[in-house]
């Protein structure tokens, strides 16, 4: 299997600022994450998921253990600039991750900060903009735009650095339904293009699109699976405190009365068809 | 009142005075300035004002924006005609108790109106007329030759271009905060220079609080985005100098020339 | 006690090239110890509406009446509309800005100029009816908390004023699940423990249609739906036209409906649902 990430033993400390206490955010995980794959971090707040995705491109480095991205370790200094070309971020907060006054120059900072030839940033940024949809903005002020574009706008900068695995750090947590669902859209067309994507998140609905889950809590790995296999495990998603997804509570409700849902039925899709071979 | 100020504002437009290389822009904007000062008679700042309205012209801003501009100078431009009219001695004009105005005052005092006037309409034009991101690029351009003489040339220009893309959000934190804190009965209106300024802190703690936080994502985002400071960096705006600038340059010379031989002569 | 919204126009700029109506002609009433949801998209001018309905905002024409005072008169003194209406902000906890827990909260009942005593007294109820313990935490700076903490400190500092009405604009925004739940919960029975009208936005029509008597839909300025969670979720090509969205469940049940399957249009609830699927099934068999 051709892994682009490759996480050995990682443990990440931190001191806490009220106490001075040594907090352990991320406790000996060890994962490998596939080259060309979408993966889906879920947690509550405070399960590591954040900090996991900070040591990802060397924004953080590891206390314990090693990462490597794409060959590249993030502690070694001569390659940091490469493992963070490598593993482009999105990050929460649409607003407070844009450098510059005007959309096509924010755009252009990552591939100006790799010291690429004008005519090349100028193709590269009219691209990424178009893959976002949002070629007509280009010369607009991004206050002026919603937290949807914005955040449109802070991928694009991302894409135009031509990553090979872009991590978004709770990219829609911010956002409003329709921006929510822009965003979504632009990270399934980015997968399909080849681009491996982390997604780290907070709801199950935009984990389910992943091939894979991986559910974080108190800094450990608690399962890691196909969304169908995450979802169908109860007990972990209650330990983690997270969302039950509403076709588990139909088909226990379905139960009561009597009807027998199988348990393995958690999507919409599975419950729609079950209901209808009745007919 | 904000609205009112145009001075430091970007006024849209495709001109040539809009399309010329910033860094032209700057040192034209600089010699006007310069040139103000050297000139000492009435022809000199009439073939100045004659300058700078044909530029005005070509720019395509209307004077009327420009003149608003001033408005908010008004009273700085009275002070000190009144402060030039009174207080040089020489030939008196006109006494009254300790007033006295006298002749070269008075030359003196409109000297220095039309010397102020010109300047701010000068500079004013080169904002007017200038993307403010431009002018940044245009600005750490011209100082990059300082950079060995330690001139932080590449960090001045990103500051101020982080500065003009936060100004807005700030200024739209600033009111949510101040309407949340009203909504809390809070007042900011009533009360003396004390209270008044005390009804500030509610505003200004979580506004501190807000730009730190915008700050610390900010670098972590840019860290994110390669940033490693101007070493190796490129742009995507190159500048070059094109057939216009030079046309410009030469302009701006042969202006600097007349106004010299005009200072001589007269 | 109940809020009377009649004809509201507000117009920005008024005169300038970029005017723009941001409420046109918006009427509707909230009655005594109702919560009223309003949904929109984001700058449908639901933020315009709710800062008219404290006051912070003057309309271009129309009224707002709270119990038997027009809060849009020139000359109604604003202490008095903020003893009636309590507006929590969208991320309130942005401006908490005192040392400590308490004081923070104490800042809205003193602006009202209550005395000490009254004042330790709200602020202790008012942390304790939004679910922190005020031993533990009244001490403890407001930048220290979590998320979720900091949040409800911050709802704790409009509840302090003891408001008649409190307006909540997305409480739940950018909270995890646990969090939004935590959070809705105690909105809820801060409700039902004040009797009080609470307005209620949110983009999440689960929760509209789980916690409202009656729902406000306002679209580009303009009512588009007014009624009770069925009556508004009933209307589904009005809700489409404007794209919002159908609360999950019903989003369900209609799908089943698309494939034939005989169940009530408009359930709101997954009991209902559950209820009416078993006997459907059970009649099938």
């Amino acid at each position: 299997m051709d892994n682009i990430i490759s996480i050995q033993n990682l443990t990440f400390e931190y001191l806490r600022d009220e106490d001075q206490m040594n907090i352990k955010a991320i406790d000996n995980v060890s994962l490998e994450i596939e080259r060309g794959s979408f993966t889906a971090v879920i947690g509550k707040n405070g399960s590591g998921k954040s900090t996991l995705a900070k040591n990802l491109n060397g924004l953080l480095i590891p206390t314990e253990g090693v990462i490597y991205v794409d060959g590249f370790d993030t502690r070694d200094d001569n390659h940091i600039w490469d493992v963070r070309q490598t593993a482009g971020m999105v990050f929460q907060n649409p607003d407070n991750q844009l450098v510059s006054a005007i959309v096509e120059d924010d755009v252009a900072f990552g591939p100006e900060n790799l010291g690429i030839e004008p005519d090349e940033i100028r193709r590269r940024v009219d691209k990424a903009l178009e893959d976002v949809n949002m070629g007509q903005f280009r010369k607009k002020a991004p206050h002026l735009l919603s937290g949807g574009q914005k955040q449109r706008i802070a991928i694009a900068g991302v894409v135009a650095m031509k990553p090979k695995c872009i991590i978004f750090d709770e990219p829609t947590a911010m956002l409003d339904p329709k921006g929510r669902s822009e965003i979504m859209s632009i990270i399934d067309e980015l997968h399909e293009e080849g681009i491996t994507v982390i997604l780290i998140t907070h709801f199950m609905e935009e984990a389910v699109r992943a091939q894979r889950v991986i559910i974080m809590n108190e800094g450990h790995v608690l399962m890691d699976g196909t969304p169908q296999e995450v979802y169908a495990n109860e007990e972990v998603l209650k330990a983690a405190n997270l969302e039950m997804p509403l076709m588990f509570e139909v088909g226990a409700k379905l139960r009561q009365q009597g009807i027998d849902v199988p348990s393995h039925i958690i999507t919409e899709e599975e419950m729609v068809e079950f209901i209808c071979q009745y007919k | 009142m904000i609205r009112d100020i145009t001075l430091g504002q970007y006024f849209p437009g495709d001109s040539v005075i809009h399309r010329l290389d910033p860094r032209v822009k700057i040192i034209a904007t600089l010699m006007f300035i310069i040139e103000l000062f050297i000139v000492d008679n009435f022809i000199g700042f009439a073939i100045a004002a004659i300058c700078l309205g044909l530029v005005i012209a070509v720019s395509k801003v209307p004077l009327s924006f420009i003149l608003r501009g001033l408005k908010p100078i008004l009273i700085i431009l009275m002070f000190t005609f009144a402060l030039n009219i009174f207080m040089v001695d020489g030939r008196i004009l006109w006494q009254w108790g300790f007033l006295k105005i006298t002749a070269e005052g008075l030359r003196l005092a409109v000297f220095m109106a039309i010397r102020l006037v010109l300047l701010l309409m000068g500079s004013s034009m080169l904002t007017l007329c200038t993307r403010p991101l431009s002018l940044t690029d245009g600005i750490e351009r011209l100082l990059a030759p300082l950079k060995k003489i330690g001139v932080p040339a590449h960090e001045i220009a990103m500051m101020m271009t982080i500065a003009l893309r936060f100004i807005p959000t700030l200024l739209e934190e600033t009111d949510k905060i101040m309407k949340a804190q009203q909504a809390r009965g809070a007042d900011f209106e009533t009360g003396n220079l004390i209270q008044k300024a005390k009804a500030l802190i509610p505003i200004l703690v979580p506004l501190f609080v807000s730009a730190f936080r915008i700050a610390q994502d900010l670098a972590m985002a840019m860290e994110a985005r390669c940033y490693r400071g101007g070493d190796n960096r490129t742009r995507m705006h190159e500048m070059k100098l094109k057939g216009r600038d030079y046309v410009a340059v030469l302009l701006l010379i042969v202006f600097l020339a007349v106004i010299i031989i005009e200072t001589r002569l007269f | 006690m109940s809020i009377q919204v009649e004809n509201l126009v507000h117009i920005y700029d008024k005169g300038m090239p970029s005017e723009q109506i941001a409420l046109d002609n918006i009427s509707f009433t909230c009655e005594d110890g109702q919560m009223v949801g309003i949904i929109g998209h984001t700058g449908s001018g639901k933020s315009t509406l709710l800062q008219h309905l404290n006051g912070l905002l003057k309309p271009h024409s129309g009224r707002v009446i709270v119990g038997d005072v027009d809060i849009t008169q020139p000359g109604v003194p604003m202490v008095q509309i903020r003893r009636k209406i309590g507006l929590v902000f969208q991320y309130p906890e942005y401006q908490l800005f005192e040392e400590t827990v308490a004081k923070d909260v104490a800042f809205g009942p003193k602006n009202l100029g209550l005395d000490e005593e009254e004042i330790e007294e709200r602020v202790r109820e008012a942390i304790e009816l939004v679910g922190l313990d005020y031993e533990e935490i009244k001490d403890r700076s407001p930048f220290d908390l979590s998320g979720g903490q900091k949040r409800r400190v911050a709802i704790a500092g409009v509840v302090a004023m003891r408001p008649e009405v409190l307006i909540l604009d997305e409480p739940t925004a950018g909270l995890d699940p646990k969090a939004h739940q935590d959070v809705l919960k105690m909105v809820r029975e801060v409700h039902e423990r004040t009797g009080n009208i609470t307005i209620l936005v949110s983009h999440n029509m689960g929760d509209i249609a789980e916690m409202s008597d009656k729902v406000v839909v306002i679209d580009s300025g303009h009512l588009v739906a007014v009624g009770t969670p069925y009556e508004v979720f009933s209307k589904k090509e009005e809700l489409r036209r404007v794209g919002l969205e159908l609360p999950p469940i019903t989003q369900f049940t209609e799908k089943l409906r698309e494939k034939g399957i005989g169940i009530d249009s408009t359930i709101l609830d997954v009991d209902t649902a559950a209820m009416q699927i078993a006997q459907y099934l059970k009649k099938e068999k």
